[in-house]
């Protein structure tokens, strides 16, 4: 079920959106309308479902409009076009009272620079949003307490959020959003100024606290490498239009278009993408004990290896050049004698853990999941995928990151030796 | 060359104030009534106090500011001075005066203030007319205020507050517009309403620059004493004027001293309060 859907939303900035948005429905581009009008389009027909319970992540490069895109889910930003649905329900029809109802009953944000009271202690600032509903203090700051306590926040909640580290504010931040009870949590590039090592560590605990509260989680962020670890579901922002939704392993195997491909170039692969994405049923069965006709069969297959099946069970795989020497020698033995076991690997794993099996052997990875059989993945397909082609060249306008144009250009200039 | 412009608006004015006295005379005996209550009722509280338990309490309001011993002890002693120099009384009315005029500043100046911190067209409004406030001589208004509200103390305290509250506007405003944007957008994320944020956010936040509005304003309230004492109001203004009218030179001098001190010991408790809050708002 769809807790926010979002139907062709257009946001314009400036003082002559009705200009703007008639020269942005007959295509006209971001810099020829502001030169035009002198309006900012914000956000560009962008429509998008997200699902309860999931993490989904806007991501993109700054000025893209993700900060925008997510302030509409709590109407901080109106649109100028298009509707805003929450649990199927119209928002934007919502007066100022029945908003203000919404926003504390409905929703949680997290804020980049955290957004914290400084003038009130960690306590008080938990239980803000409960005061903000009337909430009494004893009550309120119970629930407050609890969830300071989650967060790793316990004996700090008499302090002043000056006080605290970058880290520990977010996690006031944090348990103020939760204590609330929301059905959503907005997260607006939450760990984007903390410390590469806090962030990693932040994101494990929102990624824990996640598996026990399955809340719809929207995250913001232009980092992919933590797109990639919390999300879902990612959506692909460039200048305001949505260019890609999809699961992490689809962004990584299936970029939309040159930006998402040049996007997604720096991250390691191996560590990202799971096993069972590149998952096929066994190909070319063998269920009969003729050795000279599997031989014949799995030739004419152009296969170099067969699945060895006894009344629908899985026995091993039998290889071609096994099974070549069997029927050169005459040899009497049953398919399923001959065949191999194959190396077994967990559904789930990273292909980082795939990789040094699949050298060590001809066959194909068994995918194990409960102890059932899932699956085989081939060793040309974990090859292909991890040397998949760098995209032709990468987006001019507000492209990738400097690291990605880096890597780039070293493709480049390294293919012509190759 | 220039069309004649100067004595249609004289005789349109005149005209005006004297169409105010003869229709709204009542009404403005009534307001100035009102306001002449509170002001005896503060004057006389701090005549009948004695000197000591004022004195005790400026040493009192000092420390709780300062936290400073020596910076309560110097005030009072100043205070002290004011009684040798045998002005008590008249400083008294003069410290009533100021309070008055400070109380109806800050209640018309906080929502002013906080109304031209939202409303960008409502400041634009507002500017001009506070910059008309501070720079008009206050002679030009004085004249009218005396001939609408009687001689004395209170066209006096309205001279002052026309006078007085403009930087307390401007600095209200200054510091709710300089509260962190973030955090004014996290409450409103919290779906808490404009009084809301107004009370439990932009008004704290922005404390500290209230707090320098308001010493601003008793200073100019203070600066105002004189020359209002040229319209009957009593008071240390009053000493000045008579020692420059009977050419008394030291006469002037102990007024002025007296009012400077008044204005020290004014300004130093509340500065200190103000930085007391810009303290815990910046470690906060």
């Amino acid at each position: 079920m769809s807790m926010i859907e979002v139907r062709n939303v257009t946001k314009i900035f400036g003082e002559n959106p009705a200009e703007a948005l008639r020269l942005l429905r007959e295509g006209a581009a971001k810099d020829e309308i502001l030169a035009k009008t002198g309006c900012t389009v914000g956000l560009r027909d962008v429509s998008l479902e997200i699902k309860r319970g999931e993490i989904f992540v806007i991501m993109g490069l700054s000025g893209s409009g993700k900060s925008t895109l997510i302030r509409h889910f709590n109407r901080l930003i109106d649109p100028t076009d298009g509707q805003i649905l929450f649990e199927g329900e119209d928002i934007l029809k919502y007066d100022a009272r029945r908003l203000e109802k919404f926003r504390r009953e409905k929703l949680g944000m997290v804020f980049q620079r955290f957004g914290l009271m400084p003038h009130r202690t960690v306590l008080e600032n938990a239980a803000y949003g409960l005061s903000v509903r009337g909430v009494p203090r004893a009550e309120r700051e119970a629930k407050a307490m609890e969830w300071l306590k989650t967060v790793g926040l316990e004996g700090f909640e008499k302090q002043y959020p000056g006080q605290l580290s970058g880290g520990m504010q977010q996690r006031v931040g944090l348990a103020r959003a939760l204590a609330n009870d929301p059905d959503a949590l907005l997260m607006d590039e939450a760990f984007s100024a903390l410390d590469p090592l806090i962030r990693g560590q932040m994101q494990d605990q929102l990624v824990e606290l996640q598996a026990q509260l399955r809340k719809t989680i929207v995250f913001i962020t232009h980092d992919l490498d933590e797109a990639l670890r919390l999300g879902d579901r990612i959506a692909i922002l460039k200048d305001g239009a949505l260019v890609q939704v999809g699961t992490p392993n689809e962004i990584l195997l299936e970029p939309a278009d040159d930006y998402v491909r040049a996007f997604v170039r720096d991250v390691n692969r191996a560590k990202v993408l799971t096993v069972e994405k590149l998952m096929k049923p066994p190909a070319h069965r063998i269920a009969h004990d003729d050795l000279d006709r599997a031989l014949a069969e799995m030739r004419k297959a152009g296969e170099t290896y067969g699945f060895v099946y006894r009344s629908g069970a899985f026995q091993g795989v039998l290889t071609e050049a096994a099974l070549q020497v069997a029927v050169a020698e005459g040899s009497s033995a049953s398919p399923s004698e001959l065949a191999q076991e194959p190396p077994r690997i967990e559904h789930g794993s990273a292909l980082a853990e795939a990789l040094p099996m699949a050298m060590g052997t001809d066959l194909p990875l068994a995918v194990m999941q409960d102890d059932q059989l899932r699956g085989f993945v081939h060793q040309e397909r974990i090859g292909e995928v991890l040397a998949m082609e760098p995209a032709p060249e990468p987006p001019a306008e507000a492209g990738p990151p400097p690291a990605a144009r880096e890597a780039q250009k070293q493709a480049e200039d390294a293919r012509p030796a190759a | 060359m220039f069309v004649d412009l100067g004595k249609p608006i004289a005789d349109g004015v005149n005209q005006f104030v004297r169409h105010l006295i003869v229709n709204y005379g009542d009404g403005f005996e009534a307001v100035s009534g009102f306001i002449l209550k509170i002001l005896l009722f503060i004057e006389t509280g701090l005549r009948d106090l004695h000197p000591a338990v004022l004195l005790a309490v400026v040493f009192g309001l000092a420390w709780a500011s300062s936290r400073h011993l020596l910076m309560a002890a110097g005030l009072t002693f100043l205070m002290w001075l004011i009684g040798c120099f045998g002005l008590w009384e008249q400083a008294m009315q003069t410290l009533a005066i100021v309070l008055v005029a400070v109380l109806i500043s800050a209640l018309i100046g906080l929502p002013l203030g906080v109304l031209s911190a939202r409303s960008t067209r409502f400041r634009a409004v507002l500017s001009p007319i506070l910059d008309l406030m501070q720079t008009i001589p206050s002679f030009v208004y004085l004249i009218p205020a005396a001939m609408l509200f009687g001689l004395g103390k209170v066209p006096a305290v309205l001279a002052t507050v026309i006078y007085a509250a403009p930087p307390l506007i401007r600095l209200t405003e200054l510091g709710i517009r300089q509260v962190n944007a973030e955090v004014v957008e996290a409450s409103r994320a919290f779906g808490a309403t404009r009084w809301q944020m107004l009370r439990g956010v932009q008004l704290p936040l922005a404390l500290p620059s209230i707090m320098a509005g308001l010493n601003q304003t008793m200073m100019m309230a203070l600066a105002m004493v004189v020359i209002a004492s040229m319209i009957g109001a009593r008071g240390v203004g009053e000493t000045v004027l008579l020692g420059l009218q009977r050419n008394d030179a030291g006469r002037g001098l102990i007024g002025g001293l007296v009012i400077v001190i008044l204005a020290i010991v004014l300004d130093r408790i509340t500065q200190n309060f103000g930085r007391r809050m810009q303290i815990r708002g910046g470690e906060g």
